[in-house]
């Protein structure tokens, strides 16, 4: 039965280590989405006027109110005309098309943002704002502060947040197998249904997506230590 | 915005709702016995019994529920053994696997939460207790566990929120539940903004359902800790 797992024509290890790599790579570019979007929106909640606000409001409650699932599929039926209306605001007449990649990576990446957003404002809150009181006494501008002070402290206290965001993200990868792009559930899906060997497969898939999120979660903690070097604790 | 297909697609997505509700519910009420059994499990002195919930909660956390769902629906099936057990019946069933995905999923998760509150309550109320001669069993009812629970009220919350984001889920195994409906009228309509509006509010409502429900049970909770 293990064969099946083998590299070359006749197993699927070489499709399953593939279907890992594009889980891997869509789920990073929807973090790197998610980061900034969720960058933007704490922006908005923290600095902006009214009408940005509410806008970063309503992004976060509803996206993070209703299942990634449903996101997923709202891009999937809606994306191509919403992309085409865009395109028509720049002069392009024709029809555009999302491809299952495009899709995933936005609505993962979307669904990332609306939880790094909160995780970004708590920590930007947490900064001591005598901090910046000392960064704008010393006559440091606005980029310099951002860059020097409020971007390394508040990254301190968002790592253990982000990391969070990180392996939701990394496992909510695994929904847009429904659009058919060929990630780690949709290979598993289609090697268990030519095979009949459902069990292994999907076994083969869980232990892929742990060896990912336990491996990950290894990086971020050294992250966080690295971040936490200059913060004296007692007894260390 | 076309409201006549609003309107001719509320049945099916009321009969949708009906079901989410279903597999929330049911997989609320089986992991909030399976969590704290979990909580007991990891905080028990006997090593084998915690090592084996530990390795449970891991699995379960650190893999995608979409995989535990495929894994039961699809994996278990493929075993004479479970075919000719006495639970084929409901294994076979997609109704029942999702909810038993659900409750294993949520178990895992809420059994940490309560597991910090237990952890939580702080050592002073326990030696008192024992000082005042309450054998384990009482002091867990009367001292610990309704610390404990005031103190993962919010977060125990957020999990239920959670679930019912995750009984989407169930229309991956073919179960037509609020997504499952909607993506279904979405595909023969090629209009996913309407329908997808109600669903999105439904899910809306349902989480502030919960989160005042919270809200209101940890009011009720505070007033007895001023008493």
């Amino acid at each position: 039965m293990l064969d099946l797992l083998q590299f070359g024509d006749s197993g699927w290890g070489d499709e399953i280590l593939r279907g890992a790599g594009m889980t891997l790579v869509v789920a990073v570019l929807a973090y790197g989405i998610g980061l900034v979007l969720g960058s933007l929106s704490a922006a908005a909640t923290l600095a902006g006027g009214l009408l940005l606000r509410g806008a970063a409001a309503v992004y976060t409650t509803v996206v993070r109110g209703v299942p990634a699932l449903l996101v997923i599929w709202l891009l999937f039926f809606g994306g191509g005309s919403a992309a085409t209306w865009a395109a028509g605001l720049f002069g392009f007449s024709g029809r555009v098309d999302l491809s299952p990649f495009v899709i995933g990576v936005l609505a993962v990446g979307l669904v990332s943002g609306a939880y790094a957003a909160e995780v970004i404002r708590g920590a930007v809150q947490a900064v001591p704002a005598g901090q910046l009181e000392a960064a704008r006494a010393l006559g440091m501008q606005r980029g310099l502060i951002l860059r020097r002070i409020l971007v390394p402290l508040a990254l301190r206290y968002a790592l253990p947040g982000l990391s969070n965001v990180w392996q939701m993200t990394l496992k909510d990868t695994s929904l847009i197998m429904v659009t058919g792009l060929a990630e780690l559930m949709r290979v598993s899906f289609v090697a268990s249904g030519s095979t009949r060997q459902p069990f292994l497969f999907y076994i083969a898939a869980a232990v892929i997506f742990m060896l990912l999120t336990t491996g990950s979660e290894l990086l971020f903690h050294r992250a966080e230590r690295r971040a936490a070097r200059g913060v004296r604790r007692a007894g260390a | 915005m076309d409201l006549t297909l609003i309107q001719t697609s509320l049945p099916q997505l009321a009969a949708g709702a009906v079901l989410t509700l279903e597999l929330v519910l049911l997989s609320l009420a089986a992991g909030i016995v399976l969590a704290v059994a979990t909580a007991f499990g990891r905080l028990s002195r006997l090593r084998p019994l915690s090592l084996l919930v530990g390795a449970y909660v891991f699995v379960f956390r650190s893999t995608p529920l979409l995989v535990q769902i495929f894994l039961i629906y699809y994996g278990l099936g493929q075993f004479e053994a479970v075919r000719a057990s006495l639970v084929w019946p409901l294994l076979r069933e997609p109704y029942w696997c999702a909810i038993l995905a659900l409750t294993l999923n949520t178990g895992a998760y809420g059994g940490e939460i309560i597991r910090g509150g237990i952890l939580s309550v702080p050592f002073g109320q326990i030696e008192a207790a024992r000082a005042l001669g309450m054998a384990p069993g009482l002091m867990y009812r009367r001292i610990i566990l309704p610390q404990a629970f005031r103190q993962v009220l919010p977060a125990y919350g957020n999990e239920m929120i959670q679930v019912v984001q995750a009984s989407s889920l169930a229309s991956t195994i073919t179960l037509m539940e609020l997504t499952g409906v909607a993506r279904a009228i979405a595909a023969r309509t090629y209009q996913p903004l309407e329908v997808f509006l109600v669903a999105g509010a439904f899910y809306l409502l349902l989480n502030l359902v919960i989160a005042q429900g919270v809200r209101l049970a940890e009011r009720r909770l505070a007033r007895e800790t001023r008493r």
